[in-house]
């Protein structure tokens, strides 16, 4: 435990098994304080499965991990002291106000009050929410409940993210947008875990590693694996990985 | 308990935005315990009788007409066979064929006696049976008035009649609503506190919140009182509402404590939303939850005793029905509205809730896993 003593999260074979599918097969990385650490792979490829794991919603099969020196078998409840985490699904909810759900998070994370009203002044400012923020949820463009999601995700100023595809389906201009908050978030030292399927985000990471069948295939910075690869793009990187994949798309 | 504070706003927030939820809660058992308890009458009326007189006599015709005056008969068929009044029978004109034999009036006042045939449409049970009832009923009469008439008193007196009377207690005028009201509130109170507990939870692993929540470092028991505490608000506000109807509509008045009826029917809700929630951490979608609460409220109700006496089951299905809560419930409503019973009489039933509460609330939480 010594030397993982100050990464962010650091896993030794972590499996996960399902019956006879080994969903995550042995993966081993570690994830430094202070970065921000894509995590690829195809659909299917068990990212969604690993990230679970390591959030304290579901047991490893077998191997360890820990994150922020916590214990995956052992420390779920402290672990998700200390994490964000935004799932795949949107995952606020769509029937109450943007105020609501700001005020909801940050209460059971144990936000004071006036920790809870000084963040809601600042989200609905910095997410250029003006009479917005007194609106359903439910009501608001995808861009912009994603943005919302995942400033209710670090609202109680977590050491780590989690970030399960935030961006799916979310346009250009509204995904670049989405990064400037990531940026900020890793600026204030928070610890950034994000997949997703799209290569240019997959630049704009420290590092990034590349699932392939439950298997930790690749891990790099960007610069670096393109030139192992001998490419110039993500994209071919990730293509020369993937197509080796015997699951299908899910 | 601040965090408690939080589940709570929220929950309430939501149930109040939720159109559909806030009609199904005050709606329905408003329009249920107004219509249900006038068309759930048991009392007999308007059965359909098929005559077939063999005898055409004075005293078959004074038969007859005794039973058509009685209100409770509507002669639909005069038919010269039994085989033709077997068919309007089948054709569910008739409910009850009743066959006076030639000779009937000749072997009356003969011999002194004369045997008729009563059949019946057993498929409407309850109608048939209780139409027999009343019909044979009514022949022993007309018998009593012939040997009135013909058997000179004195002669035989050692023939004596014992004259039954009967008198309902707590319930003098046998009023049907007395009876099914009290019932039917539990009842409703059953569906709405059993199928929004069951449903909530269940919503929030549909649409991906109940994640957002696992992944916090809210305690299980926090989370769990969150959801129970606003269902059973509303379920008191229910039991409310449908005591103040049964007062103002039916004119049913507690005569028990009220005190003891709201402590009871507090405990019920405890178990009832265990029992919701027990089914929510089972199922993985809404129309799962609701198959598996309506099987199970369905077996509630229909072995409650709400409709049929617990007491005459097999003694299987008493058993049965003594594991459910809403047996006891049922049984204990009627006992402190209609009878006044205090604390010392339901205690028994009280036990049991507690029981049942106890059981289906742990076994939830048990089952319930921030973790999978």
């Amino acid at each position: 435990m010594n030397q993982t003593q100050e990464k962010a999260i650091s896993c030794r074979e972590l499996t996960k098994q399902f019956g006879d599918f080994v969903a995550v097969n042995k993966i081993t990385f570690d994830v430094e304080a202070g970065e921000i650490f894509g995590f690829l792979g195809a659909n299917g490829a068990g990212k969604t499965t690993a990230m679970r794991m390591l959030c304290g919603l579901s047991y490893p099969t077998s191997g360890q991990a820990s994150v922020a020196s916590f214990d995956v078998y052992k420390q779920q409840e402290s672990i998700k002291k200390t994490i964000g985490y935004m799932s795949q699904k949107f995952s606020l909810y769509e029937n109450l106000t943007v105020l609501e759900n700001i005020e909801f998070f940050g209460g059971i994370y144990g936000l004071s009050d006036k920790e809870l009203k000084l963040k809601s002044d600042e989200l609905v400012s910095t997410l250029g929410l003006g009479p917005e923020a007194r609106k359903l949820v439910g009501s608001l463009p995808l861009g912009w409940k994603q943005k919302l999601a995942f400033s209710v995700a670090i609202i109680h100023e977590p050491r780590i993210v989690f970030l399960d595809e935030p961006t799916g389906g979310v346009d250009p201009v509204t995904r670049r947008q989405f990064w400037d908050l990531i940026y900020a978030a890793a600026d204030r030292g928070i610890t950034i875990f994000v997949t997703t399927h799209y290569m240019d985000e997959a630049e704009y990471c420290n590092r990034i590693s590349i699932m392939v069948d439950g298997k930790v295939e690749a891990l790099d910075s960007p610069g670096n694996l393109k030139r192992q690869f001998n490419t110039d793009s993500m994209d071919d990187v990730f293509y020369q990985l993937a197509r080796g994949a015997k699951r299908s798309a899910d | 308990m601040r965090i408690l504070k939080f589940l709570l706003r929220k929950e309430f927030r939501q149930i109040f935005r939720d159109k559909s939820i806030l009609a199904m809660i005050f709606l329905m058992p408003t329009i249920q315990l107004i219509i249900m308890p006038q068309a759930a009458n048991f009392d007999v009326k308007n059965v359909n009788l098929a005559v077939v007189d063999n005898d055409h006599s004075t005293y078959s015709q004074r038969l007859i007409t005794k039973v058509s005056s009685s209100g409770y008969f509507r002669i639909v068929d005069a038919s010269p066979s039994f085989k033709q009044a077997l068919r309007s029978v089948e054709d569910n004109e008739a409910d009850l064929i009743m066959e006076i034999p030639a000779g009937f009036e000749r072997n009356l006042v003969r011999e002194g006696s004369q045997k008729l045939s009563l059949a019946v449409d057993a498929i409407n049970g309850t109608k048939a049976t209780i139409g027999g009832a009343y019909l044979s009923r009514i022949i022993g009469d007309f018998n009593n008035d012939i040997r009135l008439q013909w058997i000179q008193p004195g002669r035989f007196n050692d023939m004596t009649v014992i004259d039954v009377t009967s008198s309902n207690w707590f319930n003098p005028l046998g009023e049907y609503y007395f009876f099914m009201v009290p019932g039917i509130l539990v009842l409703l109170l059953t569906l709405v506190g059993g199928f929004l507990s069951a449903l909530n939870i269940v919503r929030e692993k549909e649409i991906g919140t109940i994640e957002q929540i696992n992944v916090t470092p809210i305690k299980k028991w926090q989370f769990i009182l969150g959801k129970m505490i606003p269902f059973w608000v509303l379920g008191m506000l229910i039991f409310t509402i449908g005591l103040a109807i049964a007062r103002f509509v039916y004119g049913i008045i507690p005569v028990g404590s009220l005190v003891t009826l709201y402590t009871f029917a507090g405990v019920y809700m405890i178990a009832l939303l265990g029992f919701g929630l027990l089914i929510s951490t089972y199922s993985d979608t809404q129309v799962q939850a609701m198959f598996v609460a309506f099987f199970f409220i369905m077996i509630f109700i229909l072995m409650s005793g709400l409709f049929t006496s617990v007491d005459s089951m097999p003694p299987w299905a008493r058993a049965i029905a003594y594991m459910t809560p809403v047996t006891h419930f049922i049984d204990v409503v009627r006992m402190i509205v209609l009878k006044g019973s205090g604390f010392a009489d339901i205690s028994r039933q009280l036990l049991y809730e507690v029981g049942f509460a106890i059981v289906l609330n742990g076994w939830a939480i048990l089952n319930y896993r921030k973790t999978s």
